[in-house]
């Protein structure tokens, strides 16, 4: 029998903003020391008021609009009742049956197929103490309770873990066009659960839902989610039954591992929120936030493969981060029509993503301006130096900051081009190396790619590569008319 | 409406309190009397009237988004039973 996995995913994402959710207290929890960003709200003192940060409402309704939400009129916020010291109220203010963004949607590309993933809701609560676990107690410090976090709610769309994997991925995508949340996993910035379950291919009912936990990184997302779905399938294939559980992804031994039985219904006893009146969100105001949107990266996509006539694959690549999109862009202005945009391109996604990985640092905080990488290309184009050295000016530059220019010049890599110049390197190498000669003489026409590339060696890389080809011509003929 | 000895249970595992036998059975009686008064509200049709959020005739208090004083470590910590330099401690947790 075939069997097919749901999946739904619940993503937390911290909403950049400079104060937290209901008080004044910065929400720049990462460097503070223990307990150093907390007053009488934060701390759930007797008698305090929570009042709403306004942008934190902006930051969730534009990420609503983003996804394609509806934003209901009237919301308002609610207790979530739980006794777990993380929080020292005793409740989480959250959202339950009115959320800021509800019915939405995002689009994942599966090779080329396009799937909508629905979006059930985003809602806005708070975010929670850390708790350090000793022996003899736990400690806990309160510098994040309170930062604004956002809940964003999957339907239940997701078939295989590599659609969860691409969801994550564009959502995370999106929350950084917007600016609203850094999206680091790693960071803990951005959380995320996964709901699986399994059911015979056809079947209209649903398998028993786990709750997959500890996903720390897009990659445990994805691995965690796949051994889940072969545990379930494996389980009823055997004719066995899977139990409402919640399993945590184990990193090391990579298998998800028990966490807790979910028989005892969680009892949180929702009510609303006493404190804090509802918000009416009129048109107007829902109106001049979507103003706001920025270009998202699909339409940026599709633009820059109309507009700059580039592959669909560079292009999404180029979209992922709205900062490489714009890098790209100030690029092709630079080059003022002397470069085509998928010369730049090809040189973006390999050679500056290359530096990138290769110091795991960011485009946003690299040297090389996308004026100086155009100054490099037209080095290049125009015969100044090769493609090969280019690559290697290309790394000088992102190393130091320096032009192009200036290191072309300082290094002396300028690309010979002279006949006369070359000729002698061509000679030496057809004299060095009879037996190839034999070969190409003999009809092996192939043996010219490794005189080429003997010339290039001599002449460390700066020959001209198409000189050095005509020229190789003319000596090979010499030696036929010889014969 | 009578509520259940189990319930009660369910109840004060839900505030976390430890209830003797004579206070399962006095809360019992106590909160099922409770229980019975808000019954009376029950008898009212309130099928056609939405649900009431706030009693408060206030909408849309929010705050800008601008960083303020925080408390001290020391004032902060100042009621806390139990601390560890400057880290609130609380009884073991069991993950």
């Amino acid at each position: 029998m075939k069997y097919e996995a749901i999946i739904g995913m619940e993503v937390h994402a911290q909403i950049l903003t400079a104060s937290k959710m209901f008080c004044g207290c910065s929400a720049d929890y990462a460097s503070a020391p223990p307990n150093t960003h907390v007053c009488p709200v934060c701390l759930g003192m007797p008698g305090v008021l929570p009042v709403i940060n306004q942008a934190a409402v902006e930051a969730t309704i534009l990420t609503g609009l983003a996804l394609n939400c509806t934003i209901p009129e009237f919301s308002k916020f609610d207790r979530k009742n739980y006794p777990y010291p993380d929080l020292p109220k005793g409740y989480q203010i959250s959202q339950y049956d009115l959320p800021l963004c509800i019915n939405g949607w995002l689009e994942i590309d599966l090779g080329g197929t396009k799937k909508r993933i629905g979006i059930r809701r985003v809602h806005l609560e708070e975010d929670t103490g850390k708790l350090i676990h000793e022996e003899d107690g736990s400690l806990i410090d309160f510098n994040r309770a309170g930062v604004p976090l956002m809940e964003i709610v999957s339907e239940a769309d997701m078939r295989s873990a590599e659609e969860a994997w691409l969801y994550l991925t564009k959502l995370r995508t999106i929350l950084r066009y917007l600016g609203v949340s850094t999206g680091n996993m790693e960071e803990g910035a951005m959380r995320c659960e996964a709901n699986v379950s399994v059911r015979p291919l056809g079947s209209k009912e649903f398998g028993t839902k786990v709750e997959v936990k500890n996903l720390n990184s897009f990659r445990a997302v994805r691995q965690a989610i796949a051994y889940e779905i072969e545990r379930q399938t494996k389980l009823l294939q055997e004719g066995k039954r899977v139990h409402q559980v919640t399993m945590g992804w184990d990193e090391h031994r990579h298998r998800t591992v028990f966490q807790r039985s979910k028989e005892f219904a969680e009892d949180y006893r929702y009510f609303p929120e006493p404190d804090l009146p509802p918000l009416e969100l009129s048109r107007e105001f829902v109106q001049e936030i979507r103003s706001r949107l920025p270009e998202l990266p699909d339409a940026k996509r599709e633009r820059f493969i109309a507009q700059y006539g580039i592959k669909g694959d560079d292009a999404a690549l180029l979209v992922e981060e709205r900062a490489t999109a714009d890098y790209f862009e100030r690029a092709v202005a630079a080059a003022q029509k002397q470069i085509t945009p998928q010369t730049i391109a090809n040189w973006i996604v390999g050679e500056i993503f290359r530096l990138l990985r290769e110091n795991t640092t960011e485009i946003s905080s690299i040297k090389v301006s996308p004026e100086q990488l155009i100054e490099l290309l037209k080095l290049i184009q125009e015969g100044t130096i090769n493609a090969t050295v280019g690559k290697e000016v290309l790394d000088e530059m992102f190393a130091t900051g320096k032009s192009a220019q200036a290191i072309v010049k300082e290094k002396g890599l300028t690309q010979i081009s002279d006949e006369e110049q070359l000729r002698q390197f061509v000679q030496e190498a057809l004299a060095k190396n009879p037996k190839p000669l034999q070969q190409y003489l003999a009809g092996k026409e192939a043996v010219l790619g490794f005189f080429i590339g003997q010339v290039m060696r001599a002449t460390r890389g700066q020959a001209n590569v198409h000189v050095v080809r005509k020229l190789l011509q003319e000596e090979l003929d010499k030696y036929k008319n010889k014969e | 409406m009578k509520l259940s000895r189990d319930q009660v249970l369910h109840i004060a595992e839900l505030a976390k309190l430890a209830l003797s036998e004579e206070e399962i059975e006095l809360f019992t009686e106590q909160l099922s009397e409770i229980l019975a008064y808000f019954e009376k509200l029950n008898r009212l049709d309130t099928s056609a009237i939405p649900p009431t959020a706030q009693v408060i005739d206030m909408r849309n208090v929010t705050r800008p988004d601008e960083v303020r004083p925080s408390l001290s470590p020391e004032e902060a910590l100042a009621n806390a039973p139990q601390r560890k330099g400057n880290f609130f401690k609380v009884k073991p947790i069991l993950e």
